[in-house]
């Protein structure tokens, strides 16, 4: 069985409790451990903390990257944001003895740890692709409906594309064969693979321009007739989620891939949190 | 005639070194500008910022609020086709901007969250209701349920002198 060091970051477990306790299952249920990281913090997330600070963001990082190197593991976030942090900075900081030494020195004096550099970070969505398999996950599902899904990949999982090598940031495929591996219809729309509008602090500091993004997002998915949104961060899913609420005008549910996974599997629906979401999830 | 300003390689230096290498290799062809999700919904145009930054027209790139309208999409860093790293000017430019006193409160507001608690968001009583009734643990196993990993991350912040640019938005 392998395993995994869990990153939970901040909106999953405390906004969206849902999403974590619905990976938690889902995981077991395929067969990977996922082990708690303790005493982690937010990762720092790569927009606005990154636009504050560079050194202290990649120090706040390297600290959660040693957590995972003394427990012997690679990383498992199941948040875009998370991932984009702690790979780029993992990739940074193993690349580049200097830089490392530098960010060292800051977590030894104040936090008696050092990064080594050897720590791998994985995005659930890719872990599920590569690792896991899409037969795999086939063979989990137990009926359930076959809903039209809006794919959203959102930003910092597949890009930048020249570090993370995942799949193609234009044409990408691995999200929407998992969703179809699950019984569901992945459906093409207008400008999929455009951000939800939320990220770079943008949603912090004009959350009106935020929403405009979100809104021609949701334009663009109703018009092509779909069920359900899927995502695979918990920003971009709060992002979808308070903004119809706000917007008024949409009502498409929106789900975590966790979620979803969880639904096709038929895992016990409680576990799974949907009643917080601010669009109702009749499916 | 209108009189063209000067400009300042010195600051364009400065970009360069706090992580905006690429700068120089833009030749404003505008793909950056073409693809911006943020840019068709404002007048935020990512080609001038980069073309602010090459020339060192620190006054007009510094101050102005389109520098923090990017979301980091990574769509015009994917399609560059001169490889400019435009994230990673914008980056450099904001932490230059934030030194300068050019913190939005509500930003201000986020961080001073992290440097309190470890996270981005707070822990309220309905969280940890709600985390009970789906079988997991009350108080998360991060930051929240280990008090010495708090003051560790007070002593990074600290170490960086975040904490002080948290307490004086940078003025």
């Amino acid at each position: 069985m392998s395993k995994y060091a869990f990153f939970l970051g901040c909106i999953m477990p405390l906004r969206y409790p849902g999403i974590e306790s619905s990976t938690r299952e889902v995981f077991k249920e395929l067969g990977v451990e996922l082990v708690d990281m303790q005493g982690a913090s937010c990762c720092p997330a790569p927009g606005v903390m990154r636009s504050f600070d560079q050194t202290y963001w990649m120090a706040v990082a390297a600290r959660n990257l040693a957590i995972a190197e003394k427990m012997g593991m690679d990383v498992l976030t199941i948040c875009n944001g998370c991932f984009d942090t702690l790979f780029e900075v993992a990739h940074k900081l193993n690349h580049d003895p200097e830089l490392r030494k530098r960010i060292n020195k800051i977590l030894r004096d104040s936090a008696g740890m050092e990064y080594n550099g050897t720590v791998k970070v994985r995005h659930f969505v890719e872990l599920l692709y590569r690792d896991v398999g899409l037969d795999a996950i086939k063979s989990k599902v137990k009926g359930g409906k076959n809903l039209r899904a809006a794919v959203h990949y959102g930003c910092h999982f597949l890009k930048p594309s020249n570090i993370k090598k995942i799949d193609d940031a234009e044409r990408p495929h691995v999200f929407d064969d998992i969703v179809e591996a699950a019984g569901m219809t992945s459906v093409n729309y207008k400008d999929k693979g455009m951000c939800c509008g939320a990220g770079g602090g943008v949603r912090a500091r004009t959350p009106d321009v935020a929403l405009k993004m979100t809104k021609e997002n949701l334009t663009n998915m109703t018009a092509a007739g779909v069920d359900v949104i899927v995502d695979c961060c918990p920003f971009c899913h709060l992002q979808y989620d308070v903004g119809q609420a706000q917007l008024k005008e949409f009502k498409i549910p929106v789900l975590h891939l966790s979620q979803l996974l969880g639904l096709a599997f038929g895992l016990d629906r409680d576990k799974l949190g949907l009643e917080v979401h601010q669009v109702k999830v009749n499916l | 005639m209108a009189e063209a300003k000067e400009p300042n390689p010195e600051f364009t230096r400065k970009v360069i070194e706090a992580g905006g290498k690429t700068v120089n290799l833009c030749f404003q062809c505008g793909t950056c500008t073409g693809s911006c999700p943020s840019g068709r919904q404002t007048a935020f145009r990512v080609r001038k910022v980069v073309r602010r930054a090459q020339l060192g027209f620190e006054d007009d790139v510094l101050p102005s609020d389109d520098l923090w309208l990017c979301t980091t999409c990574f769509t015009c860093y994917e399609r560059c086709p001169r490889g400019v790293e435009i994230v990673d000017i914008i980056m450099a430019l904001r932490n230059m901007a934030v030194r300068k006193g050019y913190m939005a409160e509500q930003h201000r507001n986020v961080a001073k969250l992290i440097s309190e608690s470890g996270h981005l968001v707070s822990l309220r009583d309905q969280d940890k209701q709600l985390r009970k009734k789906l079988g997991l643990q009350e108080t998360p196993p991060t930051v929240f349920s280990h008090r010495e990993a708090l003051e560790q991350m007070k002593k990074i912040a600290a170490a960086c002198g975040f904490d002080k640019l948290v307490a004086s938005g940078g003025k």
